[in-house]
Formats: structure tokens, C-alpha cells, sequence
């Protein structure tokens, strides 16, 4: 499936998970400051895309905390006084290599923010790539 | 009055479907101001015995271990009212669960229970978003106790025959 395609198939998800038009789903879209999703609608976009990539032959499943980690909070090591830690920022930048962390200031309420149309079109290539390697 | 929107579970198939029927009733206070003179089922409530019908499916797939959250409603399209005297039908059929939670669909019919008509009539059709909220990405601490599979839930099983165990 090429790049397009992809784009094509998150937009329609993204329209009908977040009542969005069309023409605000552009790849530096972010989910939660610019197209208003909550956190429960990453469980929504994570069902969809599952549903939307799977084939009969080719599962597509999303683990907990793949696309976005949890329980950041809890960690000193990686959150300290509301700001990520270098040792957390190095965590997040291996685990959501989907994402673009440039302008990224550490601060905790903003790391929802960097999840954009583009990453989340970077991050199922990503996964769809992988399965077929 | 108790926040009980179904009245029976008529199908269990554990993990797949539930289904269950809720009689509209005159004796319901609330539809006597919904509307004055003209009583209907409110269609919020409609979605919440929904709600019910498929947090149970949900909840049984765990052993109502998890305490399962109505967190979104994705669609809820109900094209007639339902009136006294009716018959509603929610047939819930699970989509997705994870750890996190759950996706389910679910058909609203209904029968009039006028002498000549014994058909049941789709109505609409309403689709929901579960959170197991001690999963929840935020990370906040909820009661020990399972709040949500309480006392009215085990009444409405025990009405329809069944206990939690053997859900």
C-alpha cells in the first residue's frame, strides 16, 4: 500500500472518529490541538485503523501504549516538575519513531500534541512495512 | 426510581452478542414531561439501556472484573419513536475488545404489540466506545470496588436467570 493510499484510508478514519472535515486532515494536523481529539478517542482511531489495515491474512493490531506510551507520570526518571527528562525525551524518541519531536520543548501536556496526521500515516507504513519484511 | 434501562437479557452468547428487551412503561415518571400529553421514550435513555445491554456483554468477557465506562458514543441513528406500551430490543454485538476496552455495534428494534402486527421493526442502530477506566492512559487511581457491576446489574441479571458467575 503505498504512502497515498494510506493518507487516504487515515483521513476517512479520522473524519468519522472526530466528526472533522476533510480539508483540516493535512499531514502537520495535530490530533489534539488542531482536529480536537480526546484521549478516548485514541481508543476509537485505534479500533478503526486495526479494523481498516487488517486483511484476512494479515492481522492489524495495535499493543497498549504503542502509539502513544503511558504512564509517563509515574516515572521520575523520565518526568520530573511537568517536563520530560533527557532520559525521557531519548525513551520517547526510540519508542515513537513515527514522530517528529523538532520544536518539541519537554513540556508533559504537550506530548499528546505531537501525534499529527502525518505521524499517524508515518506510524501504520511503519507497521505495515515491518509485516511485510 | 432505579437507573436500570433494560429489563431482561433474552441471549448470551459470551464474547459475540447480548441481547435484551426493555418494556416502555406509563408508569416511568419522566415520560409523562417527555413529552406533556404526548409520552415518549426519551432517546438519551434509549441509548443509555444500549449502553447497558452492551456494557454487560462487555463486562462478562472478564468476569466483570474490570470496571467497563461508557466513554464514547461513535453513531446513534434512531429513526421512530418508541411509546407506551412498546417493546424495545437491543441486540449488542461486540467489535473489539483489548485491555483498554471495547467496540460494539448494536441494532434497536421495536414492536408495537398492537393484535395485528407481532413483527419486530428496525428502528436504529447505535455504536459505543468502552473504556476499561483502570487501564485508563491518564493513569488516575479509581476505587477498588467495581462501582459499575453493582447491585442494580446483579438484579437485572438475577431477573433474567443468570448470575454473574455464569455469565
Amino acid at each position: 500500500m503505498t504512502h497515498d493510499e494510506i493518507q487516504a484510508k487515515i483521513a476517512e478514519v479520522l473524519e468519522e472518529a472526530l466528526g472533522c472535515d476533510e480539508d483540516e486532515i493535512v499531514p502537520s494536523a495535530s490530533l489534539t490541538a488542531d482536529l480536537g481529539a480526546e484521549s478516548i478517542d485514541f481508543l476509537d482511531i485505534v479500533f478503526q485503523l486495526e479494523k481498516t489495515f487488517s486483511t484476512d491474512g494479515a492481522p492489524f493490531k495495535i499493543d497498549q501504549g504503542e502509539l502513544f506510551p503511558e504512564g509517563l507520570m509515574d516515572n521520575p526518571e523520565w518526568v520530573q516538575d511537568g517536563t520530560i527528562t533527557d532520559a525521557g525525551l531519548a525513551m520517547l524518541k526510540e519508542r515513537m519513531p513515527h514522530v517528529n519531536f523538532d520544536g518539541f520543548d519537554g513540556t508533559l501536556s504537550k506530548v499528546g500534541d505531537l501525534i499529527t496526521v502525518g505521524s499517524l500515516v508515518d506510524f501504520v507504513d511503519r507497521k505495515l512495512q515491518a509485516a511485510a519484511a | 426510581m432505579r437507573w436500570m434501562w433494560i429489563d431482561r437479557i433474552v441471549e448470551h452468547e459470551p464474547g459475540a452478542r447480548l441481547v435484551a428487551v426493555k418494556n416502555v412503561s406509563l408508569a416511568e415518571e419522566h415520560i409523562h414531561d417527555h413529552f406533556p400529553g404526548t409520552p415518549v421514550m426519551p432517546g438519551a435513555l434509549l441509548i443509555e439501556g444500549v449502553a447497558q445491554t452492551s456494557g454487560i456483554m462487555v463486562g462478562a468477557v472478564n468476569q466483570f472484573r474490570e470496571k467497563v465506562i461508557l466513554a464514547k458514543i461513535t453513531k446513534a441513528m434512531i429513526e421512530r419513536d418508541a411509546l407506551p406500551g412498546q417493546t424495545l430490543r437491543y441486540t449488542a454485538s461486540l467489535d473489539r475488545i483489548d485491555e483498554a476496552g471495547a467496540a460494539t455495534t448494536a441494532a434497536v428494534e421495536l414492536r408495537t404489540n398492537e393484535p395485528d402486527d407481532d413483527r419486530w421493526h428496525a428502528i436504529g442502530q447505535v455504536d459505543l466506545i468502552f473504556s476499561h477506566v483502570d487501564q485508563n492512559m491518564s493513569g488516575l487511581d479509581f476505587p477498588e470496588e467495581n462501582f459499575v457491576f453493582g447491585e442494580n446489574f446483579r438484579a437485572i441479571l438475577a431477573a433474567s436467570g443468570l448470575v454473574p458467575e455464569t455469565v
